[in-house]
């Protein structure tokens, strides 16, 4: 059986804490690149290309693209024939969350209680999501979130009978109370199925798949792509200033679901769209 | 695009010169003040105790700073989500806060308190953090060192940049925007 050492994902796990929020993903870069040609307006040009700029700026100076570092989000996919040694997984990414925050100057954004708030002071707990797969490899995906745009985040029980047309209702329909709010141009993760729990991860890991990648099977790649042209329809434009690139993607993530519902649940990203990988 | 220089702290006259959708670039020294601030200031002023800033004509920029590196006057400090301080503006406004800049948007309440008080809301370009921070000379905890990167900074800004989105005659560049783009 192949042996990880708990060392190892920390350290892993604090370089990536700071590449992913100094260095912004050439997808990103290139979906805002892409939104400055097809941006008509001129508020929303300026801000498109102040966004690039500062995309620019954070990688030469090595500082953070943005100050909301966010909460830092794990997915983990842990091969079965993989034993860890020397201590627990949540404590070493933890500790390298504690370690790549510090030495990367990033902003310490968790309180330890929801209600008394006091701030712990070094960004931890992270939330790890963990999945058993089959192989002896590693896979540490790392997607630091901003309040912001999480704050703009709902799930909704529709109906069956509700169906494709209720789905692309409740997505459009969120993004236009959102506005201004999540600091568009937006990247909107969808989830459609599942369980209350399972809808909301699903649109949670829909944020993380590279730009400009389609879902997998033609009919959803086909409604991710119908469901932006309706959102950039809105008018809400980069910043909200007016414009028609509010969102540079929507990507939607599926599971089976019961037969009594349809849940379907919305997360946004704004344009800082961070998510670096490591296999290990 | 026209841009209009603020010098700070504001006037009554700054601010009705200004219109949603001007571009402003703003000098001078203003205040940082994100959540946990306003609620302690607000329950300063509901007991009617002295605030640890004077706010009359002062700028409140809502921003949670990054950690400054050696040599940085500040880290990343880019515009936090301004919905969230609306519970507490209103009570600002009247104590002679002239300018807040955030980003994102603000309840009737907060809008016809800025008509009412002759003040304005701005905007900055959200998670434009590295950017905007070379706008920022100088960083100094003035009050709650407590709260982190909540605490209230007194921060020296040379040509900052922000955008006019509701002023104090009762426009809004987000409804405007929408109405000259949504097809």
């Amino acid at each position: 059986m192949r042996e990880i050492t708990a060392s190892t994902i920390t350290e892993q796990v604090a370089e990536m804490c700071q590449e992913a929020n100094i260095y912004l993903g050439d997808d990103v870069i290139n979906a805002l690149k892409k939104a400055l040609v097809d941006e008509e307006s001129p508020a929303g040009k300026e801000v498109l290309k102040q966004l690039i700029e500062n995309v620019e700026i954070a990688r030469n100076e090595k500082i953070p693209i943005c100050q909301d570092t966010g909460f830092a989000v794990f997915f983990v996919e842990w091969g079965q024939e993989v034993h860890l040694t020397g201590g627990s997984l949540e404590d070493a990414i933890n500790e390298g969350v504690r370690r790549g925050y510090r030495e990367g100057y990033l902003r310490k954004s968790i309180v330890g209680d929801p209600l008394e708030r006091i701030n712990t002071g070094d960004n931890t707990p992270a939330v790890i999501h963990t999945s058993l797969v089959p192989g002896d490899r590693v896979k540490i995906t790392f997607a630091p979130k901003g309040g912001g745009s999480e704050n703009m985040s709902t799930v909704k029980m529709l109906k069956p009978s509700d169906g494709v047309e209720g789905v692309v209702n409740f997505v459009v329909n969120h993004v236009r109370e959102s506005g201004s709010n999540p600091c568009p141009p937006i990247v909107v993760g969808v989830g459609i199925g599942g369980t209350f729990d399972k809808v909301a991860l699903l649109a949670k890991k829909a944020l993380v798949r590279p730009l400009g990648r389609p879902h997998p099977k033609p009919f959803y790649a086909s409604l991710e792509q119908r469901i932006l042209k309706e959102v950039n329809k809105l008018g809400i434009g980069p910043q909200g200033f007016g414009g028609h690139v509010t969102a540079l993607a929507v990507h939607i993530e599926t599971f089976p679901a019961h037969i009594a519902s349809l849940p379907a649940a919305v997360n946004i990203n704004c344009h800082v769209a961070r998510h670096v990988e490591r296999v290990i | 695009m026209k841009v209009k220089h603020l010098h700070t702290p504001l006037s009554d006259e700054d601010v009705l010169g200004l219109k949603a959708g001007d571009n402003v670039l703003i000098s001078g020294v203003i205040y940082t003040a994100r959540d946990a601030a306003h609620k302690k200031m607000v329950e300063l002023i509901e007991r009617g105790e002295p605030l640890p800033i004077d706010l009359k004509g002062q700028v409140i920029y809502y921003v949670g700073p990054a950690p400054a590196k050696p040599g940085q006057a500040i880290g990343s400090a880019g515009p936090t989500t301004s919905g969230r301080m609306d519970a507490y503006t209103p009570l600002m406004l009247e104590q002679g806060m002239k300018a807040c800049i955030g980003k994102g948007l603000r309840s009737a309440a907060v809008k016809e308190a800025l008509e009412k008080n002759k003040g304005v809301y701005l905007a900055a370009v959200g998670g434009a953090g590295a950017l905007l921070s070379k706008r920022i000379i100088s960083s100094e905890v003035v009050a709650y060192p407590e709260l982190g990167a909540e605490a209230i900074h007194r921060l020296e800004v040379k040509d900052f940049p922000a955008t006019v989105i509701n002023d104090a005659y009762g426009n809004d560049l987000y409804e405007e925007g929408i109405k000259a783009y949504a097809r």
